[in-house]
C-alpha cells in the first residue's frame, strides 16, 4: 500500500517536482551571495544609520534592511523616486536596488510556474506530492533496512534502487522541511491562515510639531541596525505624518517632532510562525541552511530519474494468467507473494503446467487468502518471495495473521516454495515463516518447504518433480524467465586443470563483445560488470540459462569464468568442448551482493574449486593494495591449483597479502576450514578490526566454513549471522 | 498592449444619496516597463481638506500586501469593507488597466483629489504615485506617475 502511495505521486508529479527542485536549488544561492556581499556593520544604531543616509540624501523616504544585512534607501531627487543599496558605514550608494531579473524570474517560476494563482495552486499540489513522497519514502527505506534504527545500514540491490535510497535517506530531511514549509506558505498566500498584517487603525495623536533630528530619537537610538526591518520617514510638510519603524520585534509609529513612540504593536503568534517558516524555506536570514536545503533539493532530479527506471523495470513483471478458474471451483489454489513481480512469472508457469494436466487451478495474491471460499480445494500451493529481512512481500500483506486465525485444515494439503537470494541474510525467511506457521497450526504438508535461489529454473523444476510425485503425476516445470538480450561471446583462450584428480576444470576467457553504439546508448548493451557478477550462458538446445560467477571485470578487457565439467551437465559439457574461436551465447547479470566493494577494509577470501573464480577477480582488480588474504581449497597442487601462477605474481606485487591452501588429495589431506581454524586467532583479530569475509564455492564447503568461523569468532562475541546482517559476511554458493 | 477590463464597479462610498447625480467615468492606467512583478494599485479620493473620502479600485488580491499601499492603508486602516467588490488582479509591467465607474457629479471641480498608491514586490513602494485634482477640464489629459505609472487619464 505504502508503495502505491509512493509510486503514483512520484510518477505524476515527477516533472513538476523537477522544475521546483532545480529552481529551488538555484534560488538557494541568492541569499548566500547577498549575505557575502553585504557589509555587516558592528553595533550600529538605527539613529546613526538614518543620520548617515540623511546626510547624503536629505529627502530619504525609507530605509529597508534585508535579513542578509543589505541596506536599501529610497529617496526622491527633484521629484524622481530613486533607490540604491547603501554602505551603512558612510551612507553612500554601493549598488543599484533594482531586483536581479533572473532571480525574479526564477522566483516566479518556483512559486507559480509563471502562471500567477493557477500556478501557485499547482506548485502547492507539487509540494503536497513531495511531502507524501518524503513520508512514504522514509517508511519504505526503514522497512527495507529492517527498522528505523538501521536507517544508515549498507544497501544491496540493483544500482538504480541503491542510488534512489542512498540519496533519499540523506535528502529526505531537507525535502520534508522544504515541502512542509512550502505548503504553509501557499496557505498563507491564499489567506487561509490568520497571519495577515493587523488591520487595526492606529490613529495616533501626535505633538503637531516637526523637525526633531533622527539622531536624537530615543527609540531609534535603542534599535540596533541588526534588528531593523524598515524605517519610513514622514513628510516634513505634514505635521500629522509620523515615522514608521519595523523591527524584528514589532511595528511602531514615532512622532516627528518629539521622537516619542506613539503606537507599538507586536506580531501575532501566527505571524511569528509564518516568518520563521519563510526564513527556513527561503534561506533569507539563514543562508547556510538555505544552501543545505538547496543541495538536498538536487537529489530530486536524481531520485526522479532512478524512480522512473525502477517503475519502468518493474512494470511488465507480472504476466497474465490464462484460464484462471474461480476460487470456489478450483481443486488447486495457487497463492503468490511477490514484490517486484518475478514470482508471478513462476506462478504462471506452474498454473499452465497444472492446467495442461487437467487440473482446475485458481491463482491469486496471498493477501486475498480466504479459505472459506475454497470449497472444492484439495491443495493450496504457496509461492512467495521475501521482502527485506523476512517481511511479507507486497502481495502477501497480512497473510500470516490470517493464516494464524484461519488455519488450513485437512483434507486440504499445503506446499510452500520460497524465492530469494542466498547472499542475503534473510534468505527466503518469509516463505520459511509461512511454512513453519502452517505446520505449527497442524496443516498437512504436501511436500517439505523448499527454496529457489536467484530465480533458478533448475531449483523450480526440482520442486515441481517432488510436488508431482506427491500429487501422483508427472509435473515438468520448464520456466523461461524473461531474459535480457544475449550476445555471442568468442572464446579467446582456455586453461585446463584437474583431469588427473577427476575434477576436470577450465578457466575460459572470452573477448568482450562490442555491441552497436545505439544499443550501448539505450542501456541494452552487454553492460558494465565487475568480478562477482554473473554470466548467464544459454546452452544450445535449452532456453534455461546457467549462471557462472565472473572472474574478471570489464576493466580487465575480457570475460573470464571457471567451469567444472559435470558428468551429465548440458551447459558445462558444451563449454568444455569450446576451442578458441568458438562462440557461445551469453548475457550479464549483476550480483551486487557479492562485490568486493570500493572501500579499504581488509578482505578475507575463502574459496574451493571453481569458487576461486570471483576471488581471483577481486585480487586482480586490487590495484590499491587493499589487504587481502586468500584461503583456497583444492584437490592436489599439481593438478587443480587454479590461478597458481597468477597468485604467485599477485603475492609479489602486493595485490595479495597472504595465501593459504588446503589440499584434500595429498599425503595429509586437509580442507579449507581446517586451514581457517589453524589461523583462527589471526582471522578473529582481522574481523574484529573490520575485515569483510567473502566465501565462494560448493554448499558443503560454505556450511563447513560457516561452522569453523562460528568457532573462531566465539571468543570475540561475534557470529557469522551478525556479520551477515552487517553485510560483512557474504557467500556465493552453488 | 493588453487591456484588463474589470466589471463595472460602483464606488459606493462616493455615490451617497445626497450627491444625487452620477455619471459614468472611464479611468485608463498604463504601467511603465519597470522590470518587476505585477503592481498593486490603490485608487482613492480625498476631499478638499485632505481627508479620505472613499476608494475607487484596488488592483491586487492578496490583502497581506495592502500595507505596502501605505497612503491608502494609513487612511483606511486596511479595512476590507472599504474595497468590498472593487478589487481586481494586480497589473503587470507595461499593461493597461481600464476601470469604469459611476462617480457622483458633485465630486468634480469641488476640491476632491484622486490618489494612486503603487507597490511592487521587492521594489520600492510608491505612495501617492499619482495625485491629481478631479476636474471636468482635466479629463482626457494624461498624467505621468512618479515611478510605475506611465500614464493615467479619465474620460466621461
Amino acid at each position: 500500500m505504502i508503495r502505491v502511495v509512493h509510486r503514483w505521486p512520484g510518477l505524476l508529479a515527477g516533472l513538476l517536482l523537477l522544475v521546483l527542485s532545480l529552481s529551488g536549488a538555484l534560488l538557494s544561492l541568492f541569499p548566500a551571495i547577498e549575505r557575502l556581499s553585504s557589509v555587516q556593520p558592528a553595533a550600529l544604531s538605527t539613529a546613526e544609520l538614518a543620520e548617515r543616509i540623511q546626510a547624503v540624501h536629505p529627502e530619504v523616504e525609507q530605509i529597508r534592511r534585508r535579513p542578509s544585512g543589505r541596506i536599501t534607501a529610497y529617496w526622491s531627487e527633484s521629484g524622481v523616486p530613486r533607490a540604491a543599496v547603501m554602505d551603512p558605514a558612510n551612507g553612500r550608494e554601493i549598488a543599484s536596488a533594482d531586483p536581479n531579473p533572473f532571480e525574479r524570474w526564477l522566483t516566479r517560476l518556483h512559486r507559480s510556474l509563471l502562471f500567477d494563482d493557477a500556478g501557485r495552486i499547482l506548485t502547492a499540489v507539487g509540494a503536497a506530492a513531495m511531502l507524501v513522497l518524503a513520508v512514504s519514502g522514509a517508511v519504505l527505506v526503514a522497512r527495507r533496512a529492517g527498522g528505523w534504527r538501521r536507517w544508515l545500514s549498507p544497501l544491496r540491490g540493483p544500482f538504480a534502487a541503491r542510488l534512489h535510497v542512498e540519496i533519499a535517506r540523506i535528502a529526505v530531511a531537507g525535502l520534508l522541511l522544504s515541502s512542509a514549509t512550502a505548503l504553509w506558505m501557499s496557505a498563507s498566500s491564499f489567506d487561509l491562515l490568520p497571519d495577515g498584517a493587523p488591520s487595526a487603525v492606529t490613529e495616533a495623536e501626535g505633538s503637531g510639531r516637526t523637525g526633531m533630528p533622527v539622531a536624537d530619537m530615543d527609540m531609534l537610538k535603542r534599535t540596533p541596525v541588526s534588528e531593523l526591518r524598515s524605517l519610513s520617514f514622514p513628510d516634513p510638510a505634514d505635521a500629522a505624518d509620523v515615522f514608521t519603524l519595523k523591527t524584528d520585534r514589532g511595528i511602531g509609529h514615532l512622532d516627528q517632532g518629539t521622537g516619542a513612540l506613539l503606537t507599538w504593536s507586536e506580531p501575532s503568534a501566527w505571524q511569528r510562525v509564518s516568518a520563521t517558516l519563510y526564513m527556513l524555506h527561503t534561506g533569507r536570514g539563514a543562508a547556510v541552511l538555505g544552501l543545505i536545503l538547496g543541495i538536498m533539493a538536487l537529489g530530486v532530479p536524481a531520485m526522479a530519474g532512478t524512480g522512473f527506471v525502477l517503475w519502468f523495470a518493474g512494470r511488465p513483471a507480472r504476466p497474465r494468467i490464462r484460464g484462471n478458474v474461480a476460487a470456489g471451483r478450483a481443486e488447486t489454489i495457487l497463492l503468490v507473494g511477490s514484490e517486484g513481480g518475478s514470482t508471478w512469472g513462476f506462478a504462471a508457469t506452474l498454473h499452465a503446467a497444472l492446467s495442461a494436466s487437467g487440473q482446475a487451478v485458481h491463482a491469486a495474491p496471498m493477501s486475498s487468502f480466504e479459505p472459506a471460499r475454497y470449497r472444492q480445494a484439495r491443495r493450496i500451493l504457496i509461492l512467495t518471495a521475501t521482502y527485506g529481512d523476512g517481511d511479507a512481500p507486497a502481495s502477501a500483506r497480512g497473510f500470516l495473521d490470517r493464516l494464524k486465525s484461519v488455519p488450513v485444515a485437512a483434507p486440504v494439503a499445503l506446499a510452500v516454495l520460497g524465492f530469494g537470494d542466498r547472499s542475503f541474510p534473510g534468505y527466503c525467511a518469509f516463505g520459511r515463516a509461512v511454512a513453519e506457521m502452517a505446520e505449527a497450526r497442524g496443516s498437512c504438508m504436501l511436500v517439505p518447504f523448499m527454496a529457489v535461489n536467484r530465480q533458478s529454473p533448475q531449483d523450480f523444476a526440482r520442486w515441481g518433480r517432488s510436488l508431482g510425485a506427491a500429487m501422483g503425476m508427472t509435473l515438468d516445470l520448464v520456466h523461461h524467465p524473461v531474459l535480457p538480450a544475449v550476445f555471442p561471446l568468442r572464446l579467446v583462450s582456455r586453461r585446463d586443470h584437474g583431469a588427473e584428480v577427476q575434477a576436470p576444470t577450465a578457466i575460459l576467457r572470452f573477448a568482450l563483445p562490442t555491441p552497436p553504439f545505439w544499443l550501448r546508448l539505450t542501456g541494452r548493451g552487454f553492460g558494465r560488470f565487475v568480478a562477482g557478477d554473473l554470466l548467464g550462458v544459454l546452452p544450445e538446445g535449452s532456453a534455461v540459462p546457467r549462471f557462472y560467477s565472473l572472474a574478471s571485470g570489464c576493466r580487465d578487457g575480457f570475460i573470464e569464468i571457471v567451469v567444472r565439467k559435470h558428468p551429465a551437465g548440458l551447459c558445462s559439457g558444451q563449454l568444455f568442448e569450446l576451442q578458441p574461436g568458438d562462440m557461445v551465447n551469453a548475457f550479464m547479470r549483476q550480483n551486487p551482493g557479492f562485490h568486493a566493494g570500493r572501500d579499504t577494509a581488509p578482505l578475507i577470501l575463502i574459496g574451493a574449486g571453481t569458487g576461486i573464480g570471483p576471488l581471483a577477480g577481486f585480487i586482480r582488480a586490487n590495484a590499491r593494495r587493499r589487504p587481502i588474504r586468500l584461503f583456497f581449497g583444492m584437490r592436489h597442487p599439481d593438478s587443480d591449483f587454479l590461478y597458481g601462477d597468477e597468485l604467485k605474481g599477485w603475492r609479489r606485487s602486493g595485490q595479495l597479502q597472504r595465501l593459504a591452501t588446503a589440499c584434500s588429495r595429498t599425503q595429509q589431506p586437509s580442507y579449507v576450514q581446517d586451514v581457517l581454524r589453524e589461523e583462527g586467532a589471526e582471522i578473529a583479530r582481522m574481523v574484529r578490526e573490520g575485515a569483510r569475509v567473502m566465501v565462494c564455492g560448493g554448499r558443503d564447503m560454505a556450511a563447513g566454513v560457516s561452522a569453523a568461523l562460528a568457532d573462531i569468532l566465539a571468543p570475540t562475541g561475534l557470529t557469522p549471522a551478525r556479520l551477515r546482517a552487517e553485510g560483512r559476511y557474504v557467500e556465493d554458493v552453488f | 498592449m493588453k487591456t484588463i477590463l474589470p466589471a463595472i464597479a460602483l464606488a459606493t462610498a462616493l455615490t451617497l444619496p445626497a450627491l444625487a447625480e452620477a455619471r459614468p467615468l472611464k479611468l485608463t492606467t498604463t504601467l511603465a516597463n519597470y522590470g518587476g512583478d505585477g503592481a498593486y494599485l490603490a485608487f482613492y479620493v480625498t476631499n478638499a481638506q485632505g481627508a479620505y473620502a472613499g476608494s475607487l479600485w484596488l488592483a491586487g488580491r492578496k490583502s497581506k500586501y495592502y500595507s505596502h499601499l501605505s497612503g491608502w492603508h494609513r487612511a483606511t486602516g486596511g479595512n476590507p469593507a472599504e474595497i468590498n467588490g472593487i478589487t481586481g488582479a494586480s497589473v503587470g509591467a507595461g499593461r493597461t488597466l481600464e476601470i469604469s465607474l459611476d462617480l457622483a457629479d458633485a465630486l468634480f471641480d469641488a476640491g476632491y483629489v484622486l490618489h494612486v498608491d503603487a507597490a511592487v514586490e521587492d521594489m520600492r513602494d510608491s505612495p501617492n504615485e499619482i495625485v491629481i485634482p478631479l476636474t471636468s477640464a482635466g479629463a482626457k489629459t494624461p498624467v505621468r506617475g512618479r515611478r510605475y505609472v506611465s500614464s493615467l487619464a479619465y474620460s466621461f
